[in-house]
């Protein structure tokens, strides 16, 4: 049988769909695998968000929970302890709040909070993560000038009552305020706001 | 030679007729209807979550059956149960052994194990009999520990032996407050959540098989005209 | 297109490469240069195909180790937890349990095919005998991988399988104790048999695979017709008369059966896993329960022939050894075919008639000593009492009983027959 004329652009039409529909299966085949390693059902439902009864703290002290596996301090901050926050703008790394993601928008305020007395904050030092040590109360072992605030003993960050990083400090921003709510005065929600859940 | 071996396979699965045990009714059962996979659900939690866990299957996977978390927070959870919750039970393991003489299986992947038929029938076939502990036996499962915990509804039926053939049957002596139609609704409910509980991606799954095999049958028309038009060169 | 700088780079980067390591000669080599037999049919399909099952069995594999947990309390509990807190989970598992047992039907198709063309004849022995290797192991693979779900099946399978080797003589017991570092089947049977499940045998058959594919690229395929397309080359090219490049026109076709492959795979994962009960039993949805048996273990249906064999042969002086001896050989028993093969002929399409009945006694004998394995032996009832020789004995046994000698015969006699046989002359040259 003569060899038929070879038809070039038939093949080369041919090799390219069946090349993207191949392309197409390999990548839809891909997504399953991928999408396994994302947290499962499991980790969703520990990571869920955690109500706190904040009725019983002390003005001036703290409460400390755990969400997704990390620590979440409540503070009660009173009158002076608020005041305290306003004049030291000179001594901080980022005292307007530029870096948006260490805060969600309903606290990019002067107090980062909802309710100015009451100051939520994730514990964990935004230099390499270890979990800073409460020194609420103004001077003391820190020093006549210290306003108050938190103090990590792993490489000496320095953050206030607000969670913001003083200047210095190894630690690049401020301390992250987690998505959190309200549903009701004694009751707070750590990590879902009304977008949902974080 | 090979329709002689072609016939003989297709034999085989005639011989597959290994019969043990009662003879299963089938379960009238629809994974698709939704408003009996809910009754199902509800009657699950109601009364079999008691003494049995189902601790594989969370709470929130009820979405899929068209609950929403609000009306399983409301419906189906108790205490400070959470809808991320898996659907354990309150119930000792060791006391339960003890009371009933066996633990109570987790009944999560149940009607794999058991099969849907085998759950309906099961599920009908109490009858009262002194000589067993819990005071009912059941004819699907000889001497089971289990007692008939919806006694109630279905009534209470006991075993005729039929003197000339034999055959054993379940008689209603005494009425539930479900006529036999509507116990036989309720078990089917019951039986079509309990599948749905042991897969409940199974027709999610099956959607989307179809268009995984209308793409593959794409695909194996192009590759099948890419090898055609290659070969052109041999022969 | 590709413009001339591009064209250009790419041509330089392949030879800095070629400098250092052999890859356009190994393209050459195994690809574009190798020439393969024109006349391959459906049945040289299943190669490839095994290949691409080894790659799907190896990814899924290593994606349900993220989240499976080798811990007698924990296994059966992290397999649902892949089945449902893992996204897409169900899905990984279904492909690897369906891989498993598709795994065992390419296999049985490709050495089939071997049986029918006489691909193991000289000189591709040891091709086949690295596939016998192959099939050896990928039995123990299957078998150290069914006891990790820890259902009542992968635990009582195990138990009665290891227990088999307490019938070897003298070292028997010392032996099973060894292999479930235990007393009975425990937590320290399962993570082992993880450990040889997950890392050691398939380094062991991917070794075996390299060995096997390179055994072939020296002698190069045989053919349906069994004609030694390397007798006839093109005296200035040197390529053979009948040969083609494997890359394009195998890589092709070979996509071809990869896709119908592919729509098999996908109907039974997304619509019929358990496929009955047969690759994903019902019995192993109960967890483990070393106090209570089930009424009916039986493998699963790729070992079930075996089994089937095993069974059949009863104890001989008190001891079961000589049925586990039996069905070890009916294993091995494929490794000696090219020895016990005298036709002159390779392929059935010239072999005569005794050999083609004797072949179909063995294939009809595979298949009812498989469907047997999977049935208790009392499943066709016993002979009535009074039957000559037979009486009183289950029906399947005494089946199962003719049809292992028949299997074993199909090896035992094959030097008489195969040397008895009416052969047709073989042509020189490949046909369709």
């Amino acid at each position: 049988m003569a060899k038929q004329e070879v038809d070039q652009s038939k093949r080369r039409f041919l090799i390219a769909a069946t090349s993207v529909a191949g392309g197409v299966a390999a990548a839809a085949v891909a997504v399953p695998f991928v999408t396994s390693m994302m947290p499962s059902e499991r980790a969703k439902a520990a990571g869920a968000p955690v109500e706190v009864d904040i009725s019983k703290i002390e003005p001036g002290s703290m409460l400390t929970v755990e969400w997704r596996g990390k620590p979440v301090w409540i503070v009660n901050r009173t009158q002076p302890m608020l005041d305290a926050l306003k004049n030291h703008d000179d001594k901080l790394s980022d005292p307007k709040l530029e870096v948006t993601s260490q805060q969600p928008e309903y606290c990019a305020n002067d107090a980062r909070a909802i309710k100015p007395n009451i100051m939520v904050l994730v514990g964990i030092c935004t230099h390499l993560g270890c979990s800073p040590s409460p020194k609420l109360q103004t001077g003391a072992d820190m020093g006549a000038d210290w306003p108050g605030g938190f103090f990590c003993p792993c490489h000496g960050s320095k953050f206030d009552l607000a969670g913001r990083v003083f200047k210095g400090s190894p630690a690049p921003v401020n301390l992250v305020v987690p998505p959190h709510k309200y549903l009701s005065d004694a009751v707070l929600l750590v990590g879902a706001d009304d977008k949902g859940a974080a | 030679m090979k329709k002689f071996l072609f016939a003989l396979a297709l034999l085989l699965p005639l011989m597959a007729t290994a019969n043990e045990g009662a003879k299963l009714d089938h379960a009238p059962i629809d994974p698709n209807n939704q408003a009996s996979l809910q009754r199902g659900a509800k009657a699950f939690v109601n009364y079999c979550l008691n003494c049995h866990s189902a601790a594989y299957m969370r709470y929130n996977r009820l979405q899929d059956i068209g609950l929403t978390d609000a009306q399983i927070k409301s419906n189906l959870l108790f205490g400070d149960q959470k809808v991320g919750d898996t659907m354990t039970v309150a119930m000792n393991k060791a006391d339960a052994k003890a009371w009933f003489g066996a633990t109570p299986p987790d009944l999560s992947v149940e009607a794999r194990a058991r099969g849907a038929d085998w759950l309906y029938s099961y599920l009908r076939s109490f009858y009262r009999d002194d000589t067993r502990p819990t005071g009912w036996n059941n004819l699907v499962f000889d001497k089971v520990a289990m007692p008939h915990v919806l006694w109630q509804l279905q009534g209470q039926q006991v075993l005729k032996v039929d003197e000339a053939t034999g055959e054993h049957s379940l008689v209603l002596e005494k009425k539930g407050t479900m006529s036999p139609a509507e116990y036989n609704q309720m078990t089917a409910d019951l039986v079509n959540y309990l599948v749905f509980m042991a897969e409940p991606f199974k027709q999610h799954d099956k959607q989307l098989g179809l268009l995984v095999l209308a793409f593959l049958g794409l695909l194996l028309v192009l590759t099948y005209y890419l090898k055609k038009e290659f070969w052109k060169d041999i022969h | 297109m590709a413009d001339k700088n591009t064209q250009g780079r790419a041509a330089q980067l392949l030879a800095w490469v070629d400098e250092r390591f052999p890859l356009t000669a190994n393209v050459k080599a195994h690809l574009t240069e190798y020439y393969a037999p024109k006349n391959f049919n459906f049945w040289y399909f299943f190669g490839s195909l095994a290949l691409l099952v080894l790659v799907i069995q190896i990814l899924t594999g290593i994606f349900l180790t993220m989240n499976y947990k080798p811990e007698a309390s924990m296994a059966f509990a992290s397999v649902e937890y892949i089945m449902r807190d893992v996204s897409w989970g169900r899905l990984i598992r279904y492909m690897h349990s369906t891989g498993a047992s598709m795994f065992f039907v390419v296999v049985y198709l490709h050495m089939f095919r071997g049986l029918i063309y006489g691909s193991y004849r000289a000189p591709r022995e040891l091709i086949w005998l690295f596939g016998v290797g192959i099939f050896l192991v990928l039995m123990g693979e299957a078998f150290f991988g069914y006891l990790l779900p820890w259902g009542q099946m992968s635990y009582w399978g195990a138990q009665v399988i290891i227990n088999l080797f307490t019938s070897i003589p003298f070292i028997g017991p010392d032996i099973s104790l060894w292999v479930r570092g235990d007393y009975t089947v425990s937590d320290a049977t399962l993570n082992r048999f993880f450990a040889f499940h997950v890392i050691a045998l398939p380094l062991v058959l991917l070794g075996l695979v390299v060995a096997h594919l390179i055994a072939l690229h020296e002698v190069g395929s045989n053919n349906p017709d069994g004609v030694e397309i390397k007798k006839h080359k093109d005296p200035k090219t040197k390529i053979p008369l009948d040969g083609i490049p494997f890359h394009p026109y195998y890589t092709v076709k070979d996509l071809v059966g990869v896709a119908a492959f592919l729509m098999v795979f996908s109907a039974i994962i997304f619509f019929a896993p358990e496929m009955g009960g047969y690759f994903l039993e019902a019995n192993n949805f109960i967890p483990a329960d070393p106090l209570k048996t089930p009424p009916h273990i039986a493998p699963v249906w790729y070992f079930t022939p075996y089994y089937s064999i095993l069974r059949a042969v009863p104890p001989i002086l008190n001891s079961q050894f000589p049925g586990v001896a039996a069905m070890g050989l009916s294993v091995v028993s494929f490794a000696f075919l090219p020895w016990l093969d005298r036709s002159p002929v390779k392929s059935i399409r010239y072999r005569g008639a005794l050999y083609k009945k004797w072949l179909a006694a063995f294939v009809v004998s595979f298949l009812v000593l498989g469907y047997l394995g999977t049935e208790p032996s009392n499943v066709w009832g016993q002979f009535a009492p009074e039957t000559l020789l037979v009486g009183g004995a289950d029906r399947a046994t005494i089946v199962a009983r003719i049809f292992s000698v028949v299997y074993f015969s199909f090896f035992a006699l094959m030097p008489w027959y195969t040397k008895k046989d009416q052969t047709k002359p073989v042509p020189e040259r490949v046909t369709a």
